[in-house]
């Protein structure tokens, strides 16, 4: 069966500051703006500026966007944690802000930061989940020695969760949401942190999740991992959707696909308009005073072409990098911004 | 109402109150053992205090532990579970109302409140003696306080460790309960304040009050206490308050 998701014109303004999950790891809001002037100075953050959006039931998505878009805060609307301005959010046939004791039985959360229990082990935390969540001891001790196996914790479910390393409390974590088998798995970045063994682990985990029926919704900064895992995607910037579509759609969309991130020591104008005229070159975009990001349907051999324009215009040409279609360069593309930005 | 999540919870506050057997029994225990130990034996023995004081010191350590730990056992965790890690949140995303959580953290806080008010009992024998003068002749009124000032001490620490943040610990020692200890009638009888007719009626506000009094009323009639109807009205009132605010305040709180 599985459950699918709909977001209609979701916003959320925060008037104190988020929690510390949607804060983006300690980085400023992008969206950040003053109140109105004549009142005292307020604290107002537009995390979410009216998105909509529709996950298909058995479907891996993925909100994609970096810090401070507003990734961490649509997972917290969807998941019941917290409240929006204005718009609806159903999960299913329950909206989650009027139905939220049913919809919590649907979801299993993976926030940002391991929230984990300190006060238990790895293997009561397990056990209390699965007790919260209604099921018999027998079930969930079965389920418990199951997970624990999974994400290999087995040698360490006795200890306490407060001694383990980020990578473990991050499996527990993962272990824990999947504990009472829900419907839809939220992951909230759910890599960061992990090292590549760990992390082609999760990956593996969450497409066998998935291969159950399940549907999952990830957010993530890393493009492999939108790349490698989802389905589809929706690419967030400053609390509004800038794209949406299956990754190869999306990398489809970049003009020519490739990116070639050009330094000179100036650019000037009939330069860039020389770049324009190479065979090949779709777009050229000037990037402050020194840079040009040249849309093109090729990359490496687009070089001589670009050195002997440089040479003819007396510019020198600094650094050159090549970017092949990826969905790095397509958040480039609409945002004008590197996603590490 | 989802009674298998909330029970669940109550096993795991109890589950983790049994591994921390030793420093709760410590922290429950010590605080009524040392009270009653200087003012019931060394002031009383020394000369400096009456023996009848016994009786008006010995429910009024029992409402203090009482109040205390009720306060400590729901507020410290609630502080601690709300700030940083947000451990509190697995408990947030379980199938039951977020009100309900409140309310499974204040049960937990009263069978705590409830236990250490209780030890004051033997703990007074062990250390007094045969010396204490305190009767069990009205076991509801005396069961129906207990459940009374437990639920005020429960609410409390729950409306406390809503509105106190990690650096606040202090502060919310030495501005509030250190003050409701000293004029919470724990150690004198109210209407003793008589000589001081502004801060006779201001104390009223304090609950820790109708505990001591109502205690004293319930287990040492003899010695002068206010009225066990007017007790039971104010606590009840203050319970009411409290809640409503505590649970309000954990609502709040829950959400972003």
């Amino acid at each position: 069966m599985g459950i699918g998701i709909r977001i209609e014109e979701l916003q959320k303004i925060y008037r104190t500051p988020p929690p510390m999950a949607a804060r983006g790891g300690g980085f400023a809001f992008a969206g950040m703006r003053p109140a109105r002037k004549d009142k005292k100075k307020k604290f107002e953050v537009v995390a979410l500026a009216g998105i909509s959006l529709e996950i298909r039931p058995g479907e891996v998505y993925g909100l994609l966007g970096p810090n401070g878009a507003g990734k961490s805060t649509a997972i917290g609307i969807l998941t019941t944690r917290t409240q929006p301005n204005g718009g609806r959010a159903l999960l299913g046939d329950y909206d989650v802000w009027q139905d939220p004791v049913k919809v919590k039985r649907l979801i299993g959360v993976v926030p940002q930061r391991p929230n984990l229990d300190f006060a238990l082990t790895a293997r009561e935390i397990l056990l209390f989940h699965g007790a919260y969540f209604g099921q018999t001891s027998a079930e969930r001790a079965r389920r418990t020695d199951e997970l624990l196996d999974k994400f290999k914790l087995t040698d360490r479910a006795d200890h306490m969760a407060r001694t383990f390393s980020g990578g473990m409390m991050q499996r527990l974590s993962i272990a824990r949401a999947m504990m009472h088998d829900p419907e839809v798995l939220f992951l909230d970045e759910p890599s960061a942190g992990l090292d590549p063994q760990t992390r082609l682990l999760l990956w593996d985990i969450v497409r066998d999740y998935n291969r159950l029926g399940k549907t999952i919704v990830l957010t993530t900064h890393y493009m492999d991992e939108a790349d490698a895992l989802c389905d589809r995607l929706a690419i967030i910037d400053h609390g509004r959707i800038i794209a949406q579509g299956t990754p190869t759609e999306l990398k489809a969309s970049i003009p020519g696909g490739y990116l070639l991130r050009l330094r000179f020591d100036r650019v000037p104008e009939e330069f860039a308009a020389a770049l324009r005229t190479l065979p090949g070159v779709l777009e050229v975009r000037a990037v402050e005073k020194t840079g040009a990001d040249v849309y093109a349907s090729r990359g490496g051999s687009l070089i001589p072409g670009i050195v002997s324009a440089a040479q003819a215009a007396g510019v020198e040409l600094r650094d050159v990098s090549i970017a092949e279609p990826s969905l790095e360069t397509l958040f480039l593309h609409h945002t004008g911004r590197s996603l590490r930005d | 109402m989802n009674w298998k999540t909330f029970f669940a919870m109550l096993a795991r506050d109890a589950h983790v109150a049994r591994r921390n057997l030793l420093p709760m029994l410590l922290q429950n225990l010590l605080q009524p053992l040392l009270l009653v130990f200087v003012f019931g034996r060394v002031l009383t023995t020394g000369g400096l205090m009456a023996a009848r004081f016994k009786d008006v010191m010995l429910p009024g350590v029992m409402a203090i532990s009482m109040a205390l730990s009720g306060v400590q056992a729901v507020a410290m965790p609630l502080i601690t579970e709300f700030q940083f890690t947000r451990e509190i949140e697995d408990r947030l995303l379980a199938p039951m109302a977020n009100g309900w959580l409140a309310v499974e953290k204040i049960v937990a806080g009263m069978i705590q409140g409830l236990v250490a008010g209780l030890v004051v009992i033997p703990c007074a024998w062990l250390v007094i003696g045969s010396g204490v003068n305190i009767s069990m002749r009205h076991p509801f009124e005396f069961a129906a306080i207990c459940l009374l000032v437990s639920l005020f001490s429960a609410s409390g620490g729950l409306a406390l460790g809503c509105a106190v943040g990690q650096t606040q610990i202090g502060l919310m020692f030495s501005l509030v309960l250190a003050p409701m200890m000293m004029f919470g009638c724990a150690y004198y009888p109210w209407s003793m304040l008589s000589a001081f007719p502004a801060l006779k009626y201001a104390v009223l506000i304090n609950p820790l009050v109708y505990a001591s009094e109502g205690l004293r009323g319930a287990l040492a009639p003899q010695v002068p206490h206010m009225p066990v109807a007017a007790v039971l009205g104010a606590l009840l009132t203050i319970d009411v308050a409290l809640v409503t605010v505590g649970v309000r305040q954990f609502n709040k709180k829950a959400l972003s």
